[in-house]
């Protein structure tokens, strides 16, 4: 079995309330001297096959239209063998 | 005879049932359209109502946009058919790429539900044309991802021509740029808007009859292009 990893973070300049929150939390704990906090999302697939070029770029063009959101978003794939 | 306007149920729509009732009080006859139905059933314009579409999985509206009836929608909107997307529904629009930017999680964090004081700026399109130019409305706000937020250059767009069709007033309940609740497309028959217009439409139930406006412009806009009701 191989997986694909896709990683979704919110741009550097989209405002993320989420990551400021756990922020807040972190210093409430004790954890001092952390600057920021981004809040991001991981999708893992996990293939039956191998992975080729081909796979590679569906699963690029699916990252760009369903996984995330170009708008606010960028995204990274990468192969976890 | 009076015009057909759609209304589309997604699992975890919510404000269907309100939206098609709007639809009826101000004259049209509303049709219940299903999302995994890729038929229009020949309506005249298309509301898209608020709720949680699939959950509000991955992100709000994502998974909608992928909808059968969307796909149709999408072509008819690019036609030029009049297409209301309320709050959900917004979110649904610019997932779509029918409307620019994004509608992210409110800045505070909290879900907001409240009357909000709004103040229409764009009276000509299909929606609002039964409205004043700079006419300040009441209308139920209820959200928590309504941040409509787009990079520097499409909002100087969107104010430049003119789609910006409803602002926030007294304050900002979510961190929208520019305090944008509500655009337009540049053909002027979609539009986005974060508050819900199709809570406002009856004294007994809403704050105002402020929202009734909406949903009378289209009819009037349809007269007014030359359709026949049928």
């Amino acid at each position: 079995m191989v997986r694909i990893v896709v990683d979704v973070k919110l741009k550097p300049e989209i405002l993320d309330p989420q990551g400021r929150a756990v922020l807040g939390a972190l210093g409430r704990l004790g954890l001092d001297g952390v600057a920021d906090v981004r809040q991001g999302k991981q999708f893992i697939l996990t293939l039956e096959g191998e992975v080729d070029d081909a796979i590679l770029a569906q699963v690029d063009k699916i990252a760009e239209s369903l996984l995330s959101n170009p708008v606010i978003e960028d995204y990274t794939v990468r192969v976890d063998r | 005879m009076s015009f057909r306007v759609g209304v589309v149920t997604f699992p975890g729509s919510l404000d269907d049932r309100d939206a098609a009732r709007a639809v009826t009080i101000a004259g049209g006859t509303a049709v219940s359209l299903w999302h995994a139905d890729a038929n229009l059933h020949s309506v005249d314009a298309i509301v898209l109502p608020g709720g949680f579409s699939y959950g509000d999985y991955l992100r709000c509206g994502a998974i909608a946009r992928f909808a059968p009836v969307m796909e149709k929608i999408v072509d008819a909107a690019n036609g030029g058919l009049p297409v209301l997307g309320i709050c959900n529904g917004f979110q649904i629009l610019c997932e779509s790429h029918l409307l620019p930017g994004a509608l992210t999680r409110n800045d505070h964090l909290h879900f907001i539900c409240r009357d909000q004081k709004l103040k229409i700026e764009n009276n000509k399109t299909a929606w609002t044309v039964d409205y004043e130019l700079g006419q300040e409305i009441v209308v139920p706000l209820k959200n928590g991802e309504g941040g409509y937020v787009a990079d520097g250059y499409t909002l100087d767009q969107l104010e430049g021509e003119g789609l910006v069709i409803a602002r926030y007033l007294d304050a900002n309940p979510n961190g929208s740029h520019r305090d944008i609740a509500g655009i337009s497309n540049q053909a002027g028959n979609v539009v986005g808007l974060m508050p819900h217009p199709e809570h406002a439409v009856e004294a007994l139930t809403g704050p105002t009859t402020d929202g009734l406006g909406f949903f009378t412009s289209v009819l009037t806009s349809l007269v007014k292009n030359g359709q026949v009701a049928v």
